[in-house]
């Protein structure tokens, strides 16, 4: 299919970026790595009036280490996300997470700012935001404001976000030497994760964020509190009353409730050898 | 004279793996796909579907999309039904079988999800499907028959009231004893239902035509992706009010068909007519979304069978009851019947049995309608006769391998004719499964399988021995009334510089169909294979025939290539002989070289015979004959179908935590007689696996209760992806059929005949020692854990 006529621009500053959103308002969207969004637009799920090319925003673009804090500028390709020394030395559950991302071409334009603003409740990043307690810089005209990933999922494919606001980075305080580890299951390498969960090890805690059983991604604390007391069956058990899974073409609830344990017993053997 | 069999010519090109003549330009970028065509005047349609599965038109009102930009036409079903006129897909001697009017647009009703409704014809294809939008079509929703199941129950919608019911067709077939021999006491009697999901075949390139109409010389040239342009030749002429020799169907380069593209499709033929109608060049290509709702969809059958095995290993019966819901319409002008017709000819077609019975019922549904795809029933019968033959070994424990030697009929019975009433002229069952045994170490494996049985790690190995029908004769469709050609014919000529052009009626979809030509070829006239250029899908300028389906191309087209070739060697001779004052016996052609048959010594190059006869015919003999091309077409005549076999085995690994299924290994012994192009039929034996292993494990038309496919799209519809397939080993053994002097049967099919049973049975034996069994494809995780009892 074709998509619907659009207007298309192309926006070298941020400034530039705001001035539009102010004048289009929802005509108009960002485009990225256009890997969700060209799709959106050929299925004509999403005809908006203007697309807005963010790709030459130098501002959103880069990966930097200071104060603790590493920060991954919304451009940030998966590919790079995944080649990144930083990344690999301050959130290394990123870097595990890419090789699971969609195939090599798509991992090449798509990026983790469009990945966490479509918030495609199956997607790898968003969970791993969760997982990793990030932070998301939200930019507008008006200054930057900082979301918490726990506070920027509200609903299926929602997300904080507002019109007039681009997501310009992640900043994720050094998880370095903590242990992590991402184990999905998907039908085909590649695809949207039937299950998926991404663990991070914090102090004596654990972060447990499930991708693929909701609507958005989300935590299980009552498994968190049994799994970091070293109690794996007990936090298997918690499962069932803290995930709710949508029945649809790969099997009903009580598939991806089995699955979700199964993940976890992995998660457990792979945070031990860590 | 005695004639050096095509084999054993000293330059024969049969059994080398050349490269294909037209690879390096479709890899180039340099291929000719009918998207790629662009003619002057040229607009372009898109079509309005039905978005329901069955539902009335009340109104149609198009006219903010007739004044939406670059709109040159928009077209109801009304309209167009003045133009084009509906078609019925029934053939005669399948008896019984009933269908309804179709029309190239819905005509007061839409039948399927999916149904072209309305055609808006703009400057370009972005226009047509922004006016598409435009059009308002007021629907009354019906009662959709979506199951199978129901659709010959009382209180369920008739599709056609005018039919009486929606039972499509039906044939049961007994032969032998097989009450008998499920009575007999001694017997064990095993029994499982089968489901075969249904699918559709994805082509890389989608449907496309790009229809012109000449008003000024009232013809039709329909450039098309399609697999029988002579069959289409018929189809539009029919239709349209033309007659034959007014329509010409170019197929240039074709991505991939699987039979996809062999059918009569309502949007095509409503580009025709629109053609006609606006005396302009009209487009349509088929997106993939709106591909996976209106190409047509295959395999959709649940099947009920039983067999009957005596305590020391003999099979004497097996029983099936075969259901398939084929969606509103039969398809034109094959059938959807045929699928349903071959499980009944096709089930426990390896072995020797006493007792056979058979039954299919064939309904009417409101899904997309099913037609002949790749390996056309043979994945179902094949899956349903290896899951029974495994099953009876294991009620007796006897190993898989085992029982199949006990039972396959053996290499010396031919000719032989089965209870089905097949005819078989020869194959070679155990010969390919003592090769595949060998090849794969099957006592190896079976060792290693159960030592990893102890540490947790379930494996399992499955086997399926298979036959493949190939070569069709007028049996196939002929018979039927249906004006599809059984015989093919190859035009050889030798050109003044030494070339020789093939111009055959069988046609390339990617399979190499022309490098088998022009192997052939080469070696007939005694050419470098580079000298030779191949020309096909063309009415206008190829020899009558019927294209390639069935696995016909080598088999049919082939041979025709091989005696046009060697009848333009003969002319050749004579003339050489004339000009070397040689008896044409004591000469022979050779590299493009005329040459002293007994020494090889080189006498006159082809380039100065070509020279001579066509420049300076005035030195030649007055009574010489010159003809310098050569046409000859053959047809199979002694048997119906000239049947393949072969064995099939895969080694896989199951997840019994997750329900997942890794494949380890796939291998495939099969017989197409002689091979001309080992690589070429190799990679087509990967292919067909691949696709057989698609549809035993991810590949699913899954639609909603009211009748909504929900797989409506590459995300959801699971094609098999290489990172998942495993290494696929493939091996031949090699009976050629005496009809033909080439003796090539078809290769086509054999992979994805086979691969399904193998995957089940090895699935099956992974999962033996917990007790659990699958036998409902695509082997799901949430089917495999629901038979272990996890979920
Ligand atoms: C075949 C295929 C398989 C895939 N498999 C996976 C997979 O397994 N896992 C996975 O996670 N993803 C998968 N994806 C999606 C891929 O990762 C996308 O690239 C990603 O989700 C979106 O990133 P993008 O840069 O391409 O965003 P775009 O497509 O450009 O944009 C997506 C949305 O985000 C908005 N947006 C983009 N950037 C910003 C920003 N900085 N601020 C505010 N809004 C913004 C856009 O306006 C749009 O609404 C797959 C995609 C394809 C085509």
């Amino acid at each position: 299919m074709k998509p619907a006529p659009f207007a298309y621009a192309r926006a070298t500053t941020l400034a530039e970026v705001f001035d539009v959103l102010e004048t289009h308002g929802d005509a108009a969207r960002l485009l990225a790595g256009g890997q969700s969004l060209i799709a959106a637009l050929n299925l004509r799920l999403a005809s908006p009036s203007l697309l807005l090319d963010i790709n030459g925003v130098a501002a959103l673009r880069g990966v930097t280490f200071a104060d603790g804090l590493l920060r991954i500028g919304a451009l940030t390709r998966h590919a790079e996300l995944g080649a990144d020394p930083l990344v690999a030395q301050h959130a290394p559950l990123l870097a595990q997470a890419v090789p699971h991302i969609a195939h090599a071409a798509i991992r090449s334009r798509g990026s983790i700012g469009g990945s966490l603003a479509l918030a495609d409740p199956a997607a790898e990043l968003p969970a791993c935001a969760l997982a990793l307690e990030a932070v998301l810089v939200l930019a507008s005209r008006g200054g930057e404001r900082r979301v918490a990933a726990a506070d920027f999922f509200p609903g299926l494919y929602q997300t904080a976000l507002r019109g007039d606001e681009v997501l310009a980075a992640v900043e994720i305080p050094s998880r370095a030497g903590a242990a992590c580890t991402l184990q999905e299951l998907a039908r085909r390498h590649g695809d949207y994760a039937i299950v998926g969960l991404a663990a991070q090890r914090l102090g004596q805690g654990v972060r447990l964020a499930w991708f693929g059983v909701g609507p958005t991604p989300l935590r299980t604390p009552r498994a968190e509190a049994a799994f970091a007391a070293g109690d794996v069956a007990g936090a298997q058990a918690a499962l069932a009353g803290e995930l709710d899974p949508p029945e649809d073409l790969h099997g009903p609830p009580a598939l991806r409730l089995h699955l979700a344990r199964v993940l976890l017993g992995r998660a457990a053997a792979a945070l031990k050898g860590h | 004279m005695s004639e050096l069999s095509a084999v054993d010519r000293p330059n024969s090109y049969i059994g080398r793996s050349v490269p294909r003549p037209n690879a390096k330009r479709l890899v180039a970028g340099r291929g000719q796909y009918v998207d790629d065509l662009r003619l002057p005047r040229m607009v372009h349609v898109a079509f309005l579907r039905s978005p329901h599965a069955h539902a009335r038109i009340l109104s149609i009102d198009s006219a903010a999309a007739k004044s939406a930009p670059g709109v040159v036409r928009v077209v109801t079903g009304a309209e167009m039904a003045a133009v084009c006129t509906p078609w019925v897909g029934v053939l005669h001697h399948l008896k019984g079988l009933k269908s309804a009017p179709q029309h190239a647009l819905a005509v007061d009703r839409a039948c399927w999800q999916g149904e072209p409704v309305v055609a808006v014809v703009a400057r370009s294809r972005a226009e047509a499907e922004d006016a598409v939008g435009l059009v308002e079509v007021a629907w009354e929703e019906l009662p959709a028959t979506v199951d199978m199941e129901t659709a010959l129950a009382n209180g369920t919608p008739v599709i056609h009231p005018e039919l009486g019911d929606n039972l499509a067709f039906q044939r049961e077939h007994v032969g032998g004893e097989p009450e008998a021999c499920f009575a007999d006491a001694d017997s064990v009697v095993v029994q499982a239902s089968f489901h075969t999901g249904r699918h559709t075949g994805v082509c890389l390139e989608g449907r496309a035509i790009l229809a012109d109409y000449n008003p000024a010389e009232g013809r039709l040239t329909a450039y098309h992706s399609n697999q029988a342009p002579h069959m289409m030749q018929t189809v539009f002429a029919k239709h349209l009010g033309l007659r034959e020799g007014d329509v010409r169907v170019v197929c240039r380069d074709v991505g991939g068909s699987y039979g996809i593209k062999v059918h009569v499709y309502p949007d095509e033929m409503a580009t025709a007519a629109l053609s006609k109608m606006l005396g302009r060049p009209v487009k349509f290509a088929a997106d993939r979304i709106e591909g996976m709702v209106s190409d047509i969809h295959a395999r959709d059958h649940r099947i009920t069978a039983r067999a009957a095995v005596t305590r020391d290993g003999v099979i004497t019966a097996m029983e099936i009851d075969d259901l398939t819901g084929i969606g509103p319409y039969s398809v034109y002008p094959r059938t959807s019947a045929v699928e349903g017709n071959q499980v009944v000819n096709l089930c426990g077609g390896p072995y020797g049995l006493r007792g056979y019975k058979a039954r299919t019922t064939v309904v009417f549904q409101n899904k997309t309608p099913t037609c002949q795809y790749r390996a056309v029933g043979h994945p179902i019968a094949t899956t349903v006769t290896e899951g029974l033959v495994d099953l009876a070994a294991e009620a007796i424990g006897m190993d898989p391998a085992e029982i199949r030697r006990r039972n396959l009929l053996a290499d010396d019975v031919y000719p032989f004719r089965n209870l089905a009433g097949l005819a078989f002229e020869g194959l070679s069952h155990h010969a390919c499964l003592t090769k595949l045994l060998a090849m794969m170490d099957y006592e190896g494996l079976k060792a290693e399988r159960d030592a990893l049985r102890a540490k947790g790690v379930y494996r399992g190995i499955g086997l399926a021995s298979f036959i493949e029908l190939t070569n069709p004769s007028p049996f196939m469709y002929g018979i039927g009334g249906a004006r599809i050609s059984a015989m093919d014919g190859a035009t050889v000529r030798l050109d003044p510089d030494g070339s020789v052009s093939v111009a055959s009626g069988v046609t390339e979809q990617g399979q190499g169909t022309e490098a088998m030509l022009a192997q052939i070829t080469a070696g007939a006239v005694g050419v470098d294979v580079a000298r030779v250029r191949v020309t096909t899908g063309d009415t206008e300028t190829t020899p009558y025939g019927g294209g390639t389906w069935a696995s016909r191309g080598a088999g049919i087209g082939g041979e025709a290539a091989l005696q046009a070739g060697n009848a333009l060697r003969q002319q050749i001779l004579v003339i050489a002989g004339a000009m070397l004052q040689a008896a044409p016996e004591s000469l022979d052609v050779r590299g493009g070289v005329v040459v002293d048959r007994a020494t090889g010594a080189e006498r006159l190059p082809l380039e100065e015979l070509g020279r001579i006869v066509y420049f300076r015919g005035d030195t030649l003999p007055k009574d010489l004959p010159r003809e310098l091309v050569a046409t000859r077409h053959y047809t199979p005549k002694d048997y119906p179908f000239a049947f393949t076999n072969g064995a099939q085995a895969s080694y896989l690994e199951v997840d019994v935590e997750t329900g997942f299924v890794k494949l380890l290994k796939h291998w495939c012994v099969e017989d197409c007689g002689t091979v001309i192009n080992p690589m070429l039929v190799d990679e087509q034996i990967r292919g067909g696996v691949v696709q057989g292993l698609g549809g035993a494990l991810l590949e699913h038309c899954v639609y909603s209760p009211e009748g909504q496919l929900l797989t409506g799209s590459l995300a959801d519809y699971l094609l098999p992806m290489s990172g998942e397939m495993p290494d696929i080993a493939v091996a031949h053994v090699e009976t050629p059929t005496k009809e033909s002097a080439l003796g090539a049967k078809g290769a086509g099919e054999a992979g994805t005949a086979g691969a399904p049973a193998a995957v089940q049975n090895a699935i099956n034996d992974a999962l033996r020692p917990l007790g659990a069994r699958v036998f409902a494809q695509p082997f799901t995780p949430a089917r495999i854990l629901t038979a272990l009892g996890k979920i």
